[in-house]
């Protein structure tokens, strides 16, 4: 307990900056509840292919860790353009080939659930032990070794301090993430809010039989949904590498569900929600590891999420994607 | 998710496993006309051999290999086989093999568990089956001397030995604090606790502090700042290469310059390549020999066979494996007969001079903890450890 109150700014900061990745993830999960009231458990997936697409370009391109900033700048632009075209395109992919042939013969939620978790796996094994066997030989230094223990992702930006506080240090990395999130949240916010086609996401979230007699096309608002949340996993992958600069084909298990919880937490189908469950998660771990060790995180993280739901079951800010007024 | 999906490649590995052993048997039992008893029976090697940690338990894999394949060269009328089973270190899926050993009579022993975890998860299996085990790199120390158990042998000294070493390392280098953390795993917690004691119980006292982070982790923001607030000058990790290496990556990127020491579970070149550089100079323990200080011609064979240097326990595999070659070739068909053979089994080693106490353990003054530093793409022996 006495690390905690002793350091409560440090580990505020980091659980934030730890919060603001779970919670661009988290947009994935809310903005497919919201629509379509499916949990899209592929979507773990959709963020590891967003962290290999940065670990290929940056081999590629023989990026060296700690490039000078005229270099780490552009080159962190075009990792979030890579990881965004990647992760959306297969977010749209998966929907297209996956959901979409389900929703045409009106399969019940359980077959789009379990079909989720099937395409999850696949695509754990097609970038553990498929690319590393077929195209490894092309790529060698990111599919060298089968399912290796780790792979890493040269940093990008060096930790500097900030702002220091007592003993609370605000360091760069922890600007970058957290700026970096928030810049892309209001973003999405003010394109389902104020933009036509995001009209047409409410309306079909709200709606879907009226929806599509007033001339929405349901079908593109779907695909727009599984694109948008692609590309936030995107970036999630980016601020990822510039912060755990780490990969591996299974990564997106413990990040997923971390981001699910998150977005529960905040009211799925919510996306304000997704930003405050994924912060409060974030700080609640790392608030837990501190007062004990580290190993016990998770378990706080959930007892916290099944009280939130005791007393409301509908997350922190409620269900409101579809209700948000046009 | 993952776990249920390995579980499924597990069981048609295992059924592949199955059928391959039945092809192999026919063959032998066709070729065997006035051969003795104990031909064409079965050793089992039980360790990772695919997922994220198999680049440890890999060349003890082949190290016991090569000496099933020396052996069977030399008496091609009479073969032993040796069936690999990809237990993935997971305890779960090693109990089920392990049954499978018990129920086929042609197994006369097991080479293995690579882990901690696993071999304590199928010794009452084997035990229930009389199957009489050796392995080449479990090193938590209560794994031998249990009551009731008599088939558990390792030819590796155990973390005892090797905490006591890293004690004693830490000692000499006049550390001032240490910053202990494990990854809750039996051989990672096991080891560490040894560590922690070691550390208290000597003089001088070393103080510490501790964290414990838990398998497939990947942010370690509280660690960080934990380690931040303790300011250690040395940082030990005890556990696998998979959470090693983001948890080094992030303490060096949050510039944290303290030591970083492993043990023998980090005897793995990724951790060199895999971490841009953030194992560079980490010092790394293992009770396995580098491969210039191997007995006998084990360096030179194991180099023509497989084109490198055995690694982490490849002598101990090949070790292990020679043990069962001489017992069963001594005339030793049952499990009973073979067992007996290993607890009088007393001879020069490639790793070590095998000899086994009552508890399964080899003698404490023959095992050598090795410290190696991390450099450039791999692993360069320092200097052996002496024991407090």
């Amino acid at each position: 307990m006495n690390t905690l109150i002793d350091h409560i700014g440090q580990y505020t900061v980091d659980g934030v900056s730890k919060g603001a990745i779970y919670a661009l993830v988290a947009l994935g999960y809310t903005l497919v509840y919201g629509v379509l009231r499916l949990i899209n458990f592929a979507h773990s997936e959709v963020f590891m292919v967003g962290t290999f697409a940065i670990l290929v370009t940056y081999t590629v391109l023989d990026v060296q860790q700690y490039p000078a900033l005229v270099v780490a700048i552009p080159t962190a632009l075009l990792g979030l353009v890579v990881a965004g075209l990647a992760s959306g395109g297969i977010a749209l992919a998966v929907e297209r080939a996956a959901y979409l042939p389900l929703r045409r013969k009106n399969a019940p939620p359980l077959i789009f659930l379990i079909t989720a978790i099937g395409v999850s796996m696949i695509l754990v094994e097609v970038f553990g032990l498929l690319l590393p066997r077929r195209i490894g030989h092309l790529l060698p230094e990111v599919f060298g070794r089968e399912r290796a223990a780790s792979l890493s992702v040269p940093y990008l930006f060096e930790r500097r301090p900030v702002l220091t506080i007592g003993d609370t240090t605000i360091d760069t990395i922890h600007v970058i993430v957290v700026v970096a999130a928030v810049v892309m949240m209001i973003g999405l916010d003010l394109f389902i809010n104020r933009t036509r086609y995001g009209r047409g996401v409410r309306a079909v979230a709200q709606d879907p039989q009226t929806a599509a007699l007033m001339g929405v096309n349901q079908d593109r608002v779907i695909m727009l949904i599984f694109v948008l949340g692609g590309v936030m996993a995107g970036a999630a992958a980016l601020l990822w590498t510039i912060r755990i600069g780490n990969t591996q084909s299974a990564i997106g298990f413990v990040v997923g569900l971390k981001a699910f919880t998150a977005a529960v937490l905040g009211g799925i189908g919510n996306l304000r929600g997704a930003l405050l469950g994924g912060i409060l998660l974030g700080v609640v771990e790392v608030y837990a590891a501190a007062i004990t060790a580290s190993i016990w995180e998770d378990v706080f993280a959930f007892v916290i999420l099944v009280i939130v739901l005791m007393f409301r079951p509908t997350g922190l800010l409620g269900e409101s994607l579809g209700r948000a007024r046009a | 998710m993952r776990r249920i999906n390995l579980r499924a490649v597990g069981l048609a590995a295992a059924a592949l496993g199955l059928v391959v052993a039945a092809g192999c048997q026919a063959n032998t039992n066709d070729g065997g006309n006035q051969a003795a008893d104990y031909c064409g029976k079965k050793v089992g090697f039980f360790g990772a051999l695919t997922g994220e940690n198999a680049a440890i338990v890999i060349p003890s894999r082949d190290g016991a290999k090569l000496a099933f394949k020396q052996y069977n060269e030399a008496n091609p009328d009479c073969q032993l086989q040796m069936v690999e089973f990809d237990s993935q270190g997971d305890p779960d899926k090693a109990a089920g093999f392990a049954q499978q050993v018990v129920a086929d009579q042609d197994f006369l022993g097991v080479i293995g568990g690579a882990f901690s975890g696993e071999t304590n998860g199928t010794m009452p299996v084997f035990q229930g089956g009389g199957v009489p085990m050796i392995s080449p790199s479990a090193t938590r120390v209560d794994l031998s001397g249990r009551p009731g158990i008599t088939v558990f042998h390792r030819v590796v000294g155990h973390d005892g030995t090797q905490s006591a070493a890293i004690a004693k390392f830490l000692r000499d280098e006049g550390a001032t604090k240490v910053f202990l953390i494990d990854d809750g795993s039996a051989y990672g917690a096991g080891l560490t606790a040894e560590l922690a004691k070691r550390l208290d119980e000597g003089t001088p006292k070393i103080p510490y502090a501790t964290d414990k982070v838990q398998e497939q982790q990947t942010i370690f923001d509280a660690t960080v700042a934990k380690i931040q607030a303790e300011q250690p000058d040395y940082i030990f990790y005890g556990g696998y290469p998979r959470e090693a290496a983001p948890l080094f990556r992030q303490i060096r990127g949050a510039n944290i310059t303290a030591q970083l020491l492993g043990a023998d579970g980090l005897y793995d070149p990724a951790l060199a390549t895999n971490t841009e550089g953030a194992a560079e100079g980490a010092i790394i323990t293992c009770p396995c020999l580098p491969a210039s200080e191997a007995g006998g011609t084990f360096t030179a064979d194991f180099k023509a066979e497989y084109g490198t240097e055995p690694g982490s326990y490849g002598a101990e595999g090949y070790d292990a494996a020679k043990v069962f070659i001489d017992v069963i070739s001594g005339g030793a068909s049952t499990r009973a007969d073979v067992l007996t053979g290993i607890k009088a089994y007393d001879k020069e080693g490639a790793s070590k001079h095998i000899k086994f106490d009552a508890g399964g353990d080899v003698d404490p003054s023959v095992v050598v903890v090795w410290a190696y530093k991390v450099e450039g793409d791999g692993l360069t022996p320092l200097r052996a450890l002496g024991v407090q």
